[in-house]
């Protein structure tokens, strides 16, 4: 339906941005929108669609980055099978966390705590083992070639990333139209009246955090090969959790484009904020601060949900197709 | 299994800076104890607090011990004016947005704090830092003595106002009944930023026992909200007591778990503490609520 | 079809429940009644998996499901609403049925069009595409039914379907209950409103202070003494027999 249309013309666009984007700078740009986009994707499955608020989801990044950096280097394992890989530690890692979060009941502020607990020992463990490379970190030698997932010209990298930004939106599509995205947004809504419908409210949770942990584990292992390097600070620290939070909250949660368009409203703001004070550090962090308090007291459902209270209080169209 | 003679002084050690997490986790606790927040900014507003000892220290040459004055009331009012004007009107009482705004405001916190003063770790000179004093033949040092002695006075003063006095009163009537407070005449609003404020005034004594055995830069604020947010879970979300108690323990367990597992990876033993106690016990040693 | 036998919990020192036996034949519309506080929301909760009692069990066609966790038993067809409506907010009518819908459709279009089908039933079909927090609370309510209706139940636990509701609204809703128990599904309904328990009951069970006072016809209920006492106070059932005899004489 239309919605799967609009994924297709973006994804088209985007394909084409080699052709006339050929700035060095501004080709990492869009690279850059789309990887916070992913980052953002991988978050909204689990808070938007599932009303789970981690803020800890660098768990996942670092769990896909380290895996892909150490079976490449310490197993010399082909970049593909290490991306696989990669997915699967992702999963791995949601599926031990939520297993353990919701068999006991964590909600809220206390889930929230908890993913962040988790991203530290993860971290504390990264930089105590020389497997992982210690505090030092670890590089991913040079081998320009597609079959190591590592390219010369930067559009390599622009189709990797869109390959998988184009999976969160499949992803993001499928749980605003079928049975198990109703369940998921039911749960958040409302648990009780949610398992009182059938709803089985612990299997969901759980699948939801293994997609968002997969999705999350791509963005580190795209991190990892764009980079080339990883250490632990980077991995699990709170930068990755807090730049996957602001941009479905900019854009909207819950929303199929939300990620999208915070994404690129908070680099267009970055770019923008660069362009006035220099290249201080902090200050772009200092402004998306102050947008994630702005976002929180006045458009608490974004940018997107702020544009459909505009235009029309019911906010739905027929058949259940929302932005 | 470890000999004495090491373990000890790390216990002591450990005591000492576990003195310091339970008068940052004491704030943290009448925060989230009366307003129910999870304070998020809690580990920025410290460091907040140990830039501005630190720089009275080296612009004014102030003693930070003799800064407590200074460093508490300002504090307070830091808190005051933050929650009446920024968190109270943002958050519309929804848990997860109060979560978010005060996350907002640590990172606003920590990159103004990088844009103006820059990475650079720093610490203060002076000759008391050095000084050790033999306690049954482990050498503690000075500061880190004076930090375990200053907040546990900071920590009775504090169970004292709450106990004693009729902003205590107002204070507890307000965690435990809002509506009913505000029906009673009570300025809820007010009664909030003040508990807040509190919560940040401790801030500024723990700075103050701090810096003299520590350092600062943007980024130490990370590392404190978590140990503070596990104190508080141990202890019990509300209780003072447990604050305390669960403080001194933190800080023993750290302070062992370096000596056996080495300082990188003794930290963890916090953390697994942490989930741990969300998992099975949320209510922790003391606390009531669940 | 739904037998409770010797159902027991306590909440720290307060005996909510104490050893209550309830059966439900099937087809038919029980009414559970009571004062405030009876305990009677409760008991919905330790028949529907939502607490777990301290005594007793629960059968359900035969099977025992005591403690058996709510989805499992709404996937057995046993599906309760509750006494505090709790609707999907951000979503719309017609999603928030879907929902239901979804529990014996695993195809979204196939919920969809479910959930306007029983939309039609409750009497919401103007409502679909509104947001279920625009509803007023009659809307509200029906959204509940409409919800628990869709997932197809055996068995329905309806919790103070009609609080809140003005005159009206009730003689509107009394008939789309009794159109469900006639579609062949078993109600059981926790009511305030006696002019709704009057006309649609064929047993109602008595519930004061945790523990069962009486049960039998609306009729009998409403003559039993014990009854009159649990709502009006000690001495009433005496009280109005005595004026009554004093009025005939």
């Amino acid at each position: 339906m239309r919605e799967l249309a609009g994924i297709c013309v973006f994804c088209a666009l985007a394909a084409l941005t080699p052709l006339f984007v050929t700035s060095g700078s501004l080709q990492n740009l869009v690279i850059m929108t789309l990887y916070a986009t992913l980052l953002g994707q991988a978050w909204n499955i689990l808070a938007g669609f599932g009303g789970q608020f981690s803020f800890g989801h660098a768990v996942f990044f670092g769990s896909g980055a380290y895996a892909m950096a150490v079976l490449q280097v310490k197993f010399g394992w082909n970049a593909w099978a290490a991306l696989a890989a990669a997915l699967a530690a992702g999963s791995a890692v949601g599926a031990f966390i939520g297993a353990l979060s919701f068999r006991y009941g964590l909600k809220g502020s206390y889930f929230a705590l908890v993913t962040l607990a988790f991203a530290e020992v993860f971290r504390i463990l990264a930089n105590t083992f020389l497997f992982t490379g210690a505090g030092v970190g670890m590089m991913v030698p040079l081998n320009e070639s597609a079959a190591a997932l590592q390219f010369a010209d930067r559009s390599g990298y622009l189709y990797l990333i869109l390959a998988m930004v184009t999976a969160g939106f499949l992803i993001s599509w499928w749980l605003k139209h079928s049975r198990f995205g109703a369940w998921l947004q039911a749960l958040r809504d409302n648990e009780d009246s949610a398992a009182a419908l059938g709803v089985d409210v612990f299997r969901v949770k759980l699948i939801a955090i293994m997609i968002s942990g997969a999705l999350m584990a791509a963005g580190g292992a795209f991190y990892v090969q764009y980079f080339h390097y990883i250490d632990p600070h980077i991995a699990y620290g709170p930068a990755v959790s807090i730049e996957a939070l602001l941009a479905p909250i900019v854009g909207g949660m819950g929303t199929l484009w939300g990620p999208l368009l915070g994404a690129a409203v908070l680099h267009a703001l970055g770019e923008l904020t660069r362009s006035v004070t220099g290249d201080a550090p902090g200050v772009n962090l200092m402004v998306y601060g102050v947008v994630l308090i702005l976002m929180v007291t006045f458009l608490p459902r974004g940018i997107l949900g702020g544009v459909v209270t505009l235009f029309g209080g019911r906010g739905a169209k027929k058949g259940g197709d929302r932005a | 299994m470890l000999e004495f003679s090491i373990l000890f002084p790390s216990i002591l050690n450990g005591l000492t800076t576990g003195a310091v997490y339970a008068l940052v986790a004491l704030g943290l606790t009448l925060i989230y104890g009366v307003l129910h927040i999870i304070n998020f900014a809690h580990g920025a507003a410290l460091m907040v607090a140990l830039y501005a000892v630190y720089f009275l220290h080296e612009q004014a040459g102030v003693n930070p011990y003799a800064a407590l004055p200074l460093a508490v009331p300002a504090m307070f009012a830091f808190g005051y004016c933050l929650q009446r004007f920024v968190i109270g009107r943002a958050s519309h009482g929804k848990d997860e947005n109060i979560l978010l705004v005060t996350l907002g405001i640590s990172i606003i916190l920590e990159n103004l704090a990088l844009y103006l003063w820059k990475s650079d770790t720093r610490t203060i000179d002076a000759p008391y830092m050095l000084q050790t004093v033999d306690i049954a033949g482990a050498m503690i040092s000075l500061p880190k003595l004076l930090a375990f002695g200053g907040a546990l006075a900071a920590a009775a003063l504090l169970l004292a106002v709450m106990a004693k006095t009729d902003l205590g009163r107002a204070i507890r009537a307000c965690a435990k009944e809002r509506q009913g407070a505000r029906l009673v005449g009570i300025d809820v609003e007010h009664v909030f930023a003040m508990s807040f404020g509190i919560g940040l005034a401790c801030l500024g004594a723990a700075a103050c026992f701090l810096l003299p055995a520590f350092y600062v830069n943007p980024n130490v604020g990370n590392s404190f909200v978590l140990i503070a947010f596990t104190v508080v879970v141990l202890g019990g979300m509300g209780s003072f007591a447990g604050a305390l108690l669960g403080g001194l323990l933190i800080g023993v367990v750290e302070s062992v778990g370096g000596l056996w597992l080495g300082e990188s990876l003794g930290q963890i033993g916090i953390f697994v503490i942490f989930i741990a106690v969300l998992l099975f016990r949320p209510q922790g040693l003391f606390g009531a609520r669940t | 079809m739904l037998d409770c036998a010797h159902l027991s919990i306590s909440f720290g020192g307060l005996k909510a429940v104490q050893d209550v036996s309830i059966a439900v034949p099937q087809g038919a519309i029980v009414a559970l009644i009571g004062p405030n506080g009876a305990g009677k929301s409760t008991l919905f909760g330790l028949v529907s998996g939502f607490l777990k009692p301290d005594a007793g069990t629960v059968r359900f066609e035969g099977a025992d499901i005591t403690g058996l966790a709510p989805h499992r038993v709404c996937r057995l067809g046993m599906t309760r609403t509750f006494q505090i409506v709790q609707p999907f907010a951000a979503q719309t009518v017609r999603e928030n049925i879907a929902v239901g819908a979804h529990l014996r459709r695993a195809s979204r279009r196939a919920a969809l069009e479910h959930a306007e089908v029983v939309a039609r039933q409750v009497g919401l079909t103007e409502q679909l595409d509104m947001l279920a927090i625009n509803l007023t609370i009659a809307g509200r309510k029906r959204l509940e039914l409409a919800r628990a209706l869709a997932t197809g139940p055996k068995l329905l636990l309806l919790d103070e379907v009609l609080a809140g509701l003005n005159p009206r609204e009730i003689t509107e809703v009394i008939p789309v209950i009794r159109a469900i128990r006639d579609a062949g599904v078993t109600v059981f309904m926790i009511e305030h409103v006696m002019q709704a328990v009057m006309s649609l009951a064929d047993a109602v069970h008595v519930l004061s202070n945790g523990v069962l006072i009486a049960a039998g016809s609306p009729r009998e209920i409403a003559n039993d003494a014990r009854v009159i006492e649990a709502y009006l106070g000690h001495g009433t059932a005496a009280r109005m027999k005595r004026q009554a005899e004093g009025a005939d004489a």
